[in-house]
């Protein structure tokens, strides 16, 4: 029998509902399986065991009674260590976090919890969710399932880590430039970044707020469609969330079953395919929608080379704006010693000491771009090649229903390989950074291996169709194995 | 890459954050880099092209002005690094 911590929430779902398994049971499995395995992987920052069984325990007292919430009752989700959960740490792997209990639940989290989820620890990141690697946390560094040595990706790397591992069913993750899509594609699993709106900010601690979406990652694109369908709303408290209903994202997928779709190759993301280690299972992906009947199309994002550069000026000077609120004052990290005459002394040494390398070189980053003789140069610059980048996502989308393409030009690189040189690291994002800021949803899928490593294949989508990336996703997944083989620890 | 230099100690000031000699040597070293890189941006022509500020604007959100989900002022205060009498205590500022 297939192990129980590999088993996806559909199935779990089922077997709760026959009363074959409990919550107690299946939260056992899970705490088990972390305690085994992550003295290796590294993924969680923390967890509270007592707490966790309590949450199933309610569950399956709900089910004797005849009360379960619906399908995600008694399942648990691992949560990304930059999201609000009533009483638990959020640190966003900072030191300036690092004594920070949240007072009130993230939308999203509420919105779970409504649904009798059981909410499992605190996955790792790059601190405040600035990184593609996840070496940037101020804890630790999580390392790949599928080979220790490796990252994971980031900065949702310790969710993608724990989904691939077995230490959680499923997990929330957020994604500002690929933060979700490159830590799955490194993992092995499914990530999905929501379009913009979609799912409330609420309770996610801001990192860029123009860029930033949580959003689900799984192990099979069915459990994508059940989480996202349980965090999607319209929240007055987040007030860039849009007005929109939203879909029956499970039921879309066998709606939509064998739909002939027309599928877009941005040529500009496929100029370099030789020098692209990651590109040969993504091209037989490719081969593999045409066997199906669907009509690949060459398209056009002619402003793709500007992307990277417009991404590190918005979200750098959004997140020296959002990061301005961690002052030392209120309910950060206050350092000891500061110089009393000097009235901002304390901001500053707090500042110094409780973000790390990153973070500084982002903030101030974000600072240079915003003040004063260069925000026109650089913000307002890239605030319009934002624009030309949208435009050219509209344009494509006149033609094709949604565009294939990598997640990342590599797979899981080594651990330190990118450290020291951060220009190159934020290059690692070249793929999945257009979709933040053209507003679109995008996913990675697995689509193979190179060297032994998760490939995964990017699939973007018109604003508000997730229902129509899934079902793309899903035609593959339905014809491969790769949803069903795990790393072995 | 044109040569462009970062003020790191003025720009550091402006983002209250302290650094080490060693730390403004090593970041404004990569910030000069990356602020090379970011300057591709020149190239292109955005005369009479609009700012994108979000990708899926929304305007005139409205609400009622009510009171939610209140925090107590003892939650509130929780995570304070020194408090006393529900108020957040602060070095002085003022002689």
């Amino acid at each position: 029998m297939q192990d129980i911590f590999y088993k996806s929430a559909s199935e779990l779902s089922e077997l709760l509902e026959k009363k074959e398994l409990s919550s107690v049971e299946l939260t056992k499995a899970m705490i088990e399986r972390t305690k085994s395995v992550d003295e290796k992987v590294a993924a969680f920052n923390s967890f509270d065991e007592a707490d966790a069984l309590a949450q199933a325990e309610s569950s399956d007292a709900r089910r004797a009674a005849g009360e379960a919430k619906g399908a995600l009752d008694g399942i648990p989700v691992g949560i990304k260590d930059n999201m609000a959960v009533y009483g638990q740490p959020l640190t966003c792997s900072s030191k300036m976090l690092e004594k920070f209990v949240s007072p009130y639940d993230a939308t999203s989290i509420e919105k779970l919890k409504t649904q009798g989820a059981v909410l499992w620890g605190r996955l790792n990141l790059d601190e405040y969710a600035m990184g593609s690697s996840c070496e940037n946390s101020a804890f630790k560094s999580t390392s790949n399932p599928w080979n220790l040595d490796c990252v994971p990706g980031g900065s949702s790397g310790g969710s993608a880590a724990a989904v691939a591992a077995g230490e959680a069913v499923f997990a929330l993750g957020s994604d500002t430039g690929g933060s979700i899509r490159q830590p799955a594609a490194h993992c092995g699993i499914v990530g999905v970044k929501p379009t913009y709106g979609r799912v409330s900010r609420f309770g996610l601690a801001a990192f860029a707020s123009s860029l930033d979406q949580i959003g689900p990652m799984t192990r099979n694109v069915k459990d994508a469609a059940m989480l996202l369908q349980a965090i999607s709303c319209h929240d007055e408290r987040d007030s860039t969330s849009y007005k929109i209903s939203t879909p029956d994202f499970v039921k879309a997928l066998e709606d939509q079953r064998g739909h002939k779709w027309t599928l877009g190759l941005p040529k500009e993301y496929f100029a370099n395919a030789e020098s692209t280690p990651a590109m040969e299972p993504v091209l037989k992906a490719i081969e593999f929608y045409k066997s199906l009947g669907c009509e690949i199309k060459e398209v056009s994002l002619p402003h793709t080379d500007y992307a990277v550069a417009t991404y590190y000026i918005i979200a750098t000077a959004e997140a020296s704006s959002n990061l301005a609120r961690y002052d030392g004052i209120r309910y950060t990290h206050r350092a000891e010693k500061f110089d009393a005459k000097d009235s901002v002394d304390i901001y500053c040494q707090s500042r110094a000491e409780g973000f790390g390398e990153e973070v500084k070189r982002r903030i101030i980053l974000g600072t240079y771009v915003l003040s004063s003789g260069y925000y026109d140069a650089y913000y307002l610059k890239a605030q319009k090649v934002r624009t030309l980048i949208r435009q050219d996502f509209e344009n494509a989308f006149k033609e094709v229903d949604a565009l294939l393409t990598p997640t990342s030009p590599t797979p899981a690189f080594k651990k330190g390989e990118k450290a020291s040189d951060p220009l190159s690291m934020y290059l690692s994002d070249i793929y999945t950074i257009s979709a933040n800021l053209a507003g679109v949803p995008g996913m990675s899928l697995p689509c193979g291996y190179s060297d032994g490593l998760p490939v995964g294949l990017q699939i973007l989508g018109k604003p508000f169709k997730e229902d129509e990336m899934l079902s793309i996703a899903n035609e593959f997944e339905a014809a491969h194995e790769f949803k069903d083989q795990h790393p072995s620890l | 890459m044109s040569d462009t230099h970062i003020d790191i100690e003025y720009t550091a000031k402006l983002a209250r954050i302290n650094l080490t000699d060693e730390e403004k040597e090593k970041l404004s070293g990569q910030l000069d880099s990356i602020i090379g890189y970011v300057e591709k941006l020149e190239e292109l022509d955005t005369n009479g092209v609009e700012p994108t500020a979000h990708p899926h604007p929304v305007y005139n959100v409205w609400q009622e002005d009510e009171v939610k989900g209140e925090l107590s002022t003892e939650e509130a205060l929780k995570n304070a690094p020194a408090q006393r009498e529900n108020m957040v205590i602060v070095p002085k500022v003022v002689d």
